[in-house]
């Protein structure tokens, strides 16, 4: 079977990475930031998994890498959920700009 | 040589008691508190008193007392060569310190069971009357000049708090304060005299800096070569040394803290501000006595005249005065000054002795002082009069006590006061004058006490008791001592070399003052007995002499002079202004460049979620910058 070649899957990956940057600074809806954080760390893994698979075969660590970073996304998603439900049952509203009260 | 490790105990019982009431005395103030200062006295004078028979007792007959150091503990160590020790003394000086000390102590611990009975801090009194006896024993047990300096601050301390006690009175507040400043200006010259001293010497035991300093040693000649504007730096040591003794004994110009002082308690006056601190100068003096007497004869001529002059100055304040008390603080600083002299005039055992008899008269005038305030609820000797069949057994006492400071045959005053005056008579014929007139003085100005107080007027008696036991008991016992306290052999024990003396014959000599003493009295008889004008007619003819006397020489008023118009202006007022402007301006400064950046920069910090990340990856952008831009 034909390998993908590496550059592939970094160009996946950095397209994802600017995917999910380009909706954390544009979109103002906070569920829609989360998903777009989400991706930034996705391609993260990407990397990971594809330097372990190309540079060191025999090697597990980005593998494991990735299975953490999967891990800690989750719970991000979680701490992130309730900060957006508290925000909004005070402010009755999940739009970002509204929430802009932590300032000098 | 007998042991003598339980001395440590009679200093430290009297702190055990102020420990004990410091932290529980306010629960139960006036049950019990009372009872533990006094126990905690009365053991440490009965252990006075048989270190005395027992150091005493161990003297060779005809050789000298030696020193004893019973204790020695190294206290901080600096380098091999610098350590200060915490040890105690035992000298002919320091066994009789510590029995004045405790004995008067005990008796003011007794007056004031009555005197201060129903007062609401009665166990914060005590605590401190417990400091306060605990760093006097310590300051006249001291081995070293380091430690007596510590004790010396302690009972500085302990004066303080005690003038104060009546915190709410305005006066007492502004009395402790002026003590405190006074006596800790005098101070300053005393710790440079320390340090002058023990630079030189190489050494902060007393004994030790003594030996060196009398001797022919590699210290010595450096002391005496080094010098400051042309005095050496001996002169200049002992000096200051003087000038921290004569601000704690209260000698001219350092005195005027000490009239001021009798806004405390009476039986606190008695202690502290006539019995034992302020005589810790004249003490110290004696402790430093070889290298006085070895050293430049000028400084020896500077304590005799400044202690002739206090004792004249004060005995004439004394005779305008009107508050009982002022009376016997000038009084006690009059003595004092005869105290000084005596020990300018190389009369050490006649200064040493004069010190024991007065601690016994002084306390008792005082103790008697206290009865009469007590009765009259006054201080003034006009509210005063005719007390005698009020108070027959205080008359009896204070006559005694009056007797004894004049110098009356056979009283204790007479004695030491002979003394004084003969080793005056040999130094300096000036000085002796001064001293036989201040002795017809002092003989005129107790006497005008007592007959104001207890004639003039014709008594009634009336029902009242007297006064209570526990007042009338430390009267009587000191009375007891006023009257045989002269008979004690003194110079057979305390010398100047340590060798025993023959006690002077009483001759020919003692005409003069006695003579004086009586014709002081019969003069105050004259002016006071009765109720008539002569006394106005007497003030009168002195005019401005009666004027400037009664305002005690106006020494106050220029002290304010100096320190309100001088001081206050030409260092106080820069000091601030440099204080407001330049130390503070910095500060200023410094906070004002600070709210400015911030407020320049505040505008990053939005609160938008976004910008901050946006910084987030700008950041992370700049430093991949950065690091690809180092690693390749």
């Amino acid at each position: 079977m034909n390998q993908v070649p590496l550059s592939h899957i970094l160009f996946v990956s950095t397209a994802l990475f600017f995917i999910g940057m380009y909706g954390l600074f544009t979109r103002r809806n906070m569920i829609t930031m989360l998903m777009s954080v989400e991706l930034i760390l996705n391609s993260v893994n990407i990397n990971f998994i594809a330097f372990n698979k190309y540079l060191y075969p025999e090697k597990l660590e980005g593998v494991f890498f990735s299975l953490f970073i999967i891990a800690i996304a989750a719970a991000e998603a979680a701490v992130a959920i309730a900060i957006i439900i508290n925000l909004y049952r005070n402010l009755r509203s999940i739009d970002v700009e509204d929430a802009n009260e932590m300032k000098f | 040589m007998p042991n003598y490790a339980y001395i440590a105990l009679i200093p430290l019982l009297p702190l055990a008691a102020f420990v004990v009431l410091g932290l529980c005395g306010r629960k139960y103030q006036g049950r019990w508190s009372g009872g533990v200062g006094t126990g905690a006295v009365l053991i440490s004078a009965g252990l006075s008193l048989w270190t005395a028979y027992q150091y005493f007792g161990a003297c060779p007959a005809d050789a000298a007392c030696l020193p004893v150091t019973p204790l020695k503990v190294t206290w901080l160590t600096f380098s091999p060569g610098l350590s200060i020790d915490m040890s105690i003394i035992l000298d002919p000086i320091s066994v009789m310190m510590i029995v004045v000390v405790s004995f008067v102590s005990l008796m003011v611990h007794i007056f004031s069971l009555g005197y201060m009975k129903g007062e609401s801090r009665f166990g914060t009194y005590y605590a401190f009357l417990g400091l306060f006896t605990f760093s006097m024993l310590g300051l006249v047990l001291s081995g070293n000049i380091f430690e007596i300096y510590i004790f010396w601050e302690l009972v500085g301390c302990s004066s303080f708090l005690l003038i104060g006690y009546y915190f709410d009175r305005p006066p007492a507040v502004a009395a402790a304060k002026k003590a405190f400043i006074v006596t800790r200006f005098a101070d300053l010259g005393f710790l440079v005299g320390i340090l002058i001293l023990s630079f030189h010497a190489e050494t902060l035991d007393f004994h030790t800096l003594i030996l060196r300093l009398t001797h022919p040693s590699p210290q010595l000649a450096s002391i005496t070569t080094a010098s400051f504007l042309g005095i050496s730096m001996l002169s200049w040591g002992l000096v200051l040394v003087f000038i921290g003794g004569a601000g704690k004994s209260a000698l001219f110009p350092l005195h005027i803290w000490l009239p001021d002082a009798m806004e405390g308690p009476t039986p606190v006056s008695a202690l502290i501000h006539a019995a034992t601190m302020v005589v810790a100068g004249v003490y110290l003096v004696a402790r430093l006595y070889p290298v006085y007497a070895f050293s430049d004869p000028k400084v020896l001529q500077l304590v005799l005249y400044v202690g002739a002059l206090s004792a004249l100055l004060a005995a004439i304040i004394a005779c305008t005065q009107t508050d009982i008390k002022r009376v016997l603080a000038y009084s006690t600083m009059s003595q004092i000054g005869y105290m000084m002299f005596a020990l300018g005039a190389l009369g050490y055992t006649a200064s040493m002795f004069h010190l024991f008899t007065h601690a016994f008269f002084k306390a008792l005038l005082f103790l008697c002082a206290g009865v009469i305030i007590h009765r009259v609820h006054s201080n003034e000797m006009k509210d005063m009069g005719g007390l005698r069949k009020r108070l027959p057994l205080t008359h009896g006492c204070f006559l005694i006590a009056c007797l004894a400071i004049a110098g009356i045959p056979p009283f204790s005053g007479f004695f030491s006061k002979e003394e004084i005056l003969l080793a005056a008579y040999h130094a300096n014929k000036f000085v002796y004058a001064v001293g036989l007139f201040t002795s017809g003085l002092t003989a005129f100005y107790m006497f005008r006490l007592y007959f104001s107080v207890f004639w003039r007027r014709e008594g009634v008696g009336d029902h009242h008791r007297e006064a209570a036991f526990t007042m009338k008991a430390p009267l009587v016992i000191l009375a007891a001592g006023a009257v045989f306290a002269g008979f004690v052999p003194f110079s057979r024990w305390v010398t100047y070399d340590g060798r025993p003396e023959e006690p002077h014959a009483v001759g020919a000599f003692a005409i003069a003052p006695v003579a004086l003493a009586l014709l002081g009295m019969l003069l105050a008889g004259f002016l006071y007995r009765k109720e008539s004008n002569r006394p106005a007619k007497a003030a009168a003819a002195f005019g401005a002499l009666y004027t400037f006397a009664y305002h005690k020489f106006y020494i106050d008023e220029v002290y304010s002079f100096v320190t309100k118009k001088i001081i206050f202006n030409f260092i106080g007022r820069p000091a601030a202004w440099i204080d407001r402007n330049i130390v503070d301006g910095f500060m200023d400064l410094l906070a004002a460049v600070t709210a400015w950046m911030s407020a320049r920069i505040k505008g990053f910090q939005s609160g938008k979620v976004q910008d901050y990340a946006l910084y987030f990856f700008a950041g992370i952008a700049a430093l991949a910058v950065l690091f690809i831009y180092i690693y390749t």
